[in-house]
C-alpha cells in the first residue's frame, strides 16, 4: 500500500509539473495573473507529492519490503539501518527519485522565498523549473519506477554493494545532486532571463546564492567521493581521471566561473550575456554528466549490459533543454545590453581571466572525456584517454589561474593598478619563496618542480590573508580602527578569503601527497618489520572477525617511530555474505606530516601476506582544503545581501543603521 | 548475472570514481612479481602506469587486479629483464593489443583534434576577448531607458521611503 502511496503521488507529481510548466508561460505571456500566480503553490505541491514518493521508498526499505523489487535488488535485511537508507539513492532508480526531489525542492525555495523577485521573472523561473521536472518524471515514470513489486515476494533481498556501504558514500550523493541540480536554478533563471527579453544586476544578485549553494553541495560531493575513493579502494589515491569523476569535475570548473561572472554582473553590470551563457553551459554539464553515467555510454566498451532504452529518453532530455537553451540564446541575446565598460587591468578583467582559464580547463576535461568516444563512434578506432592527457591539458590552464588568484580581488573595480597590487603581494611572494627554498633544502632531491607547487599554496593562502589585512588597515590603523573595520567587512569578503585559502591548502596536500610519497609492497610473514618514512611496521599476524553482516580478516601491524610506540593498525579484508563479495579496508594513521597507510593482501603460497604501505605526506590537507572552501561558501551566504528576501529588512534597518554597506 | 552488473554499474554512477567495483579492489603489483634490481623496478612501474588494463574501466595495469593486468605487468618485467628500451616495450605491447592500451594517446591524424582543442579553444576564446573588447571600447553604449513596470517599482520604491 505504501509503494502504491508512493507510486500515486509520483505520478500526481508529473501532473502537477505539467501544469507549472504550461500555465505560468501562458500567464506571463497574456499578463493573466491568476495563471502566472499558479506557479507557486505548484512548485509547491510537486516537493510535497514528491517528497511523498521518496519517503515511500525510505519506507519500503527501511521495513525491508522485498515485494518492492527496486528493494529487493538493492538491500537486505541484515544491513544497519544507515546504509538501509542510503541504499535507497545507492541504485538507478532510487537516485533519480533523489534527483528530482532536490530539483523540487530548489523550485518550491523560490516559490517559497523569493517573494522579493518580480512576479513575471519568478513565474517564468517556475515554470522552466517546471518543464526539468517533467522530463526527470516522465522519464521515472516510463522507464525507471522505483516502486514495481515482485509477485511472489523473496524472503530475502540481494543487499547493497559492499563498497557502498560506508558513512562517506551515504552522504556523498545527496550532496552531489544537490550540486547538480542547484545549477539547475542558475539555468531556469538564465532562460527565463532570456524569454523576458531582459536582464540588469538585480538579476545576478537573485541568482547568486542559488548558485553559490550549488557550488558549496557540488564541492562537498566531489571531496566526500574522492576521500571515500582514498580510504576505501586502498589504492591510496584520492583522483583518477576516471570519466564519471570528470563528469562532476566539470559543472563544478563551469560553476566556479558561474559565481565569478556572476559577481561582475551583480557589481559592475557587465559580462551579461556571457553569464546567462555560463549559466546554461553549467547545468548542460550536469545534464551530461547524468547522461554519461546513467546511460551507460561510458560502460558500454566494456560489455555491460545496460538498458538502451534510458540511454535515449536522457540523450532526447538532454538534446531538448541543451538545445532549446542555446537556441533560445541564438535568437535573444543579442536582445540583451551590454553594459559596465572597464579597463583590462581591473577587477572585471581579472575575473575575466578566471572565467576564461576556468572554461577552457573545463574544455579540456569535457574533450578528454568525451574524444574516445566520438572516435569510436565516427571511425571504430579505440584509444584510451588517461591521467597523462590531463596532466598535460588542464594543469598547464590551472597553475596560471591559480598564480593569478591573489591579485583578483586587490584590484579596484572598473581599472586597477597591477603595480599597487603586486606591491601588497611582496610579503606572500616572499613567504612562498621563503617556504620553497626550505622545502628544498629538505627534500634536496626532486622531483624539482614539486617545491614550486608548494611555494603556489603557500602564495595562494599568504595572499589572501593579505587581502584581509589590507582591508581592515591591520599595519597603520588604531587596534580600534581594525576591529571596527573587520566587523564591517561584508561576509563574502571573509567567504572569499576562505575559500582562496582553502584552495591553497588544496593546492599544497595534492602536490606534496603526488610528489614524496613513499610506498613499500611487500611479503611479510607474521614477526617481520618494515620500514617506511621513519615508521617501523612490525606485522603481528591475522586474525578473524564476525561484522554485522561480513566476516573479517584483520591483520595487526604495531607501528613505532623513532623506538617509541605509535600506535596499533588493523587492515582488513571483508568478505560479505548476502553481496558475494569482498572490500579491502585500508588501515590509515593520519597526523599532520601525513598518513601512514596499510593494506592487507592475500595470503601466499609460504604463508606470509602480501602487505603494501603507503606513506601520504600532508593528504589531508586536500579534504581540509575542501572543507575550507565550503566553509567559505557557507560564509559567503551568510552574507546579508545574499540573503533571500533580506532587502526588504535591510530598508527597514537602513535608517538605524546607515553606515550598513 | 546482469543485476550484479547492473548494480556495479550504479554503484560507479554513485561513487563518482572508479567504475568496475566488482572487482575486489587494492592489491595490484604483487610483492612476488616485482623484480629485484630496485632501477628496473622503478620503470616497471612508470610503464605500468601509462599503460590501460583492457579489461577494466579506466584503470592502469599497475592499479588494477584483473588477472589480465597481472600478465602485462609480468610481460614488461621480462622485456625489461631482457633489456629492451621502454619505446620498444611500449612499441611491442601496441602491437599486440593496438593503441587502446595507451592511457596518454599519441599524437597521430586522428588524435590531433585531441590534442590540439585545448590550445585550439585557449585562442579562440583569448581572440573573442581581445575582439569583443575593441569592439565595445569603439561603441560605448547609453543606457537603457527603464521599461514600464521598472517605472512602476521605482515609483512605488520611491513612494515608500
Amino acid at each position: 500500500m505504501i509503494a502504491e502511496t508512493g507510486h500515486y503521488a509520483l505520478i500526481l507529481a508529473l501532473g502537477v509539473a505539467i501544469v507549472q510548466m504550461v500555465l505560468p508561460i501562458i500567464g506571463t505571456r497574456y499578463r493573466d495573473p491568476q495563471l502566472t500566480a499558479i506557479a507557486v503553490p505548484a512548485a509547491q505541491a510537486e516537493f510535497i507529492l514528491i517528497a511523498i514518493a521518496f519517503f515511500a521508498l525510505m519506507t519500503a526499505y527501511v521495513t525491508s519490503d522485498f515485494s518492492v523489487a527496486n528493494v529487493y535488488q538493492n538491500s537486505a535485511s541484515e544491513k544497519p539501518l544507515l546504509y538501509k537508507i542510503s541504499g535507497v539513492w545507492g541504485n538507478h532508480e532510487g537516485s533519480m527519485i533523489l534527483w528530482v526531489l532536490i530539483l523540487s525542492l530548489f523550485g518550491a525555495a523560490v516559490a517559497t522565498f523569493g517573494t522579493n523577485l518580480p512576479r513575471q521573472l519568478q513565474a517564468n523561473v517556475l515554470a522552466v523549473q517546471g518543464s526539468i521536472a517533467v522530463a526527470f518524471l516522465l522519464f521515472i515514470v516510463t522507464t525507471s519506477n522505483p516502486f514495481v513489486r515482485l509477485n511472489p515476494a523473496p524472503f530475502e533481498g540481494l543487499g547493497l554493494n559492499p563498497v557502498l556501504q560506508d558513512p562517506a558514500l551515504a552522504f556523498h550523493p545527496p550532496f552531489l545532486y544537490t550540486g547538480y541540480v542547484g545549477f539547475s536554478m542558475a539555468f531556469s533563471f538564465a532562460v527565463a532571463a532570456l524569454i523576458d527579453g531582459h536582464i540588469d544586476a538585480a538579476w545576478a544578485r537573485w541568482v547568486r546564492p542559488w548558485t553559490l549553494a550549488a557550488w558549496m553541495c557540488l564541492t562537498l560531493g566531489i571531496a566526500m567521493g574522492s576521500w571515500w575513493a582514498y580510504y576505501e579502494l586502498g589504492w591510496g589515491g584520492f583522483w583518477f581521471w576516471d570519466p564519471v569523476e570528470n563528469a562532476s569535475l566539470m559543472p563544478w570548473l563551469a560553476g566556479t566561473a558561474l559565481l565569478h561572472s556572476a559577481l561582475v554582473m551583480e557589481k559592475r553590470d557587465a559580462l551579461k550575456v556571457w553569464t546567462i551563457l555560463l549559466a546554461i553551459i553549467t547545468f548542460s554539464l550536469s545534464l551530461m554528466g547524468t547522461f554519461l553515467v546513467r546511460s551507460g555510454v561510458l560502460t558500454s566498451v566494456h560489455a555491460f549490459a545496460v538498458d538502451p532504452s534510458r540511454g535515449v529518453f536522457i540523450l532526447a532530455i538532454m538534446g531538448v533543454f541543451i538545445g532549446g537553451a542555446f537556441a533560445l540564446f541564438a535568437w535573444r541575446a543579442p536582445l540583451l545590453s551590454q553594459g559596465g565598460l572597464f579597463a583590462p587591468i581591473s577587477r572585471e578583467g581579472s575575473l575575466v581571466l578566471n572565467n576564461l582559464l576556468l572554461t577552457v580547463a573545463c574544455a579540456a576535461v569535457l574533450v578528454g572525456t568525451l574524444y574516445p568516444l566520438a572516435l569510436e563512434a565516427l571511425t571504430g578506432a579505440k584509444i584510451s584517454v588517461g591521467p597523462p592527457f590531463f596532466n598535460l591539458t588542464f594543469v598547464p590552464l590551472i597553475v596560471p589561474l591559480l598564480i593569478a588568484v591573489p591579485f583578483g580581488p586587490m584590484l579596484a573595480w572598473k581599472r586597477g593598478d597591477l603595480l599597487a597590487a603586486a606591491q601588497r603581494l611582496v610579503a606572500a611572494a616572499i613567504a612562498s619563496l621563503v617556504v620553497i627554498v626550505g622545502v628544498l633544502a629538505y627534500t634536496q632531491k626532486g622531483p624539482w618542480l614539486a617545491p614550486l607547487g608548494i611555494g603556489l599554496g603557500i602564495w595562494l593562502i599568504v595572499g589572501a590573508a593579505t587581502d584581509l589585512a589590507y582591508r581592515v588597515k591591520l599595519f597603520g590603523a588604531s587596534r580600534d580602527e581594525v576591529w571596527r573595520r573587520l566587523r564591517n567587512l561584508p561576509r563574502s569578503t571573509f567567504g572569499t578569503t576562505l575559500a582562496h585559502a582553502g584552495l591553497g591548502l588544496v593546492v599544497i596536500g595534492i602536490i606534496s601527497t603526488t610528489a614524496w610519497r613513499a610506498e613499500r609492497i611487500e611479503a611479510l610473514a607474521p614477526g617481520a618489520t618494515l620500514d617506511i618514512a621513519g615508521y617501523q611496521l612490525t606485522f603481528e599476524g591475522v586474525t578473524e572477525h564476525q561484522g554485522s553482516n561480513y566476516k573479517a580478516r584483520v591483520g595487526t601491524f604495531k607501528v613505532t617511530r623513532g623506538g617509541s610506540p605509535v600506535t596499533e593498525l588493523t587492515p582488513s579484508k571483508r568478505a560479505y555474505v548476502v553481496e558475494k563479495n569482498s572490500t579491502t579496508e585500508a588501515a590509515i594513521h593520519d597526523s599532520w606530516r601525513g598518513d601512514l597507510y596499510v593494506v592487507l593482501g592475500d595470503q601466499l603460497k609460504d604463508g606470509a601476506y602480501s602487505v603494501r604501505v603507503y606513506f601520504n605526506p600532508m593528504v589531508r590537507l586536500i579534504w581540509i582544503g575542501a572543507l575550507v572552501m565550503f566553509f567559505g561558501g557557507g560564509v559567503s551566504l551568510s552574507d546579508r545581501r545574499l540573503r533571500v528576501g533580506a532587502p526588504k529588512r535591510a530598508q527597514a534597518k537602513a535608517t538605524a543603521a546607515p553606515a550598513g554597506e | 548475472m546482469i543485476m550484479a552488473l547492473r548494480r556495479s554499474i550504479l554503484a560507479a554512477f554513485l561513487s563518482m570514481v572508479v567504475a568496475l567495483l566488482a572487482l575486489s579492489p587494492a592489491f595490484a603489483v604483487q610483492p612476488d612479481e616485482m623484480l629485484k634490481d630496485p632501477a628496473l623496478e622503478a620503470r616497471a612501474r612508470a610503464l605500468s602506469e601509462g599503460l590501460r588494463c583492457l579489461v577494466c574501466q579506466n584503470e592502469s595495469i599497475d592499479d588494477s587486479n584483473a588477472p589480465l593486468a597481472k600478465d602485462l605487468r609480468l610481460l614488461v618485467r621480462e622485456k625489461l629483464k631482457a633489456g629492451d628500451s621502454d619505446k620498444q616495450i611500449i612499441d611491442f605491447i601496441v602491437s599486440r593489443y593496438g593503441e587502446f592500451v595507451l592511457l596518454k594517446p599519441r599524437f597521430e591524424p586522428h588524435t590531433w583534434l585531441l590534442w590540439l582543442a585545448t590550445p585550439l579553444v585557449l585562442f579562440a576564446a583569448l581572440a573573442a576577448i581581445i575582439f569583443g573588447y575593441r569592439r565595445r571600447e569603439s561603441v560605448a553604449e547609453a543606457p537603457k531607458p527603464l521599461t514600464a513596470s521598472e517605472k512602476r517599482r521605482l515609483k512605488r520604491l520611491v513612494g515608500e521611503s
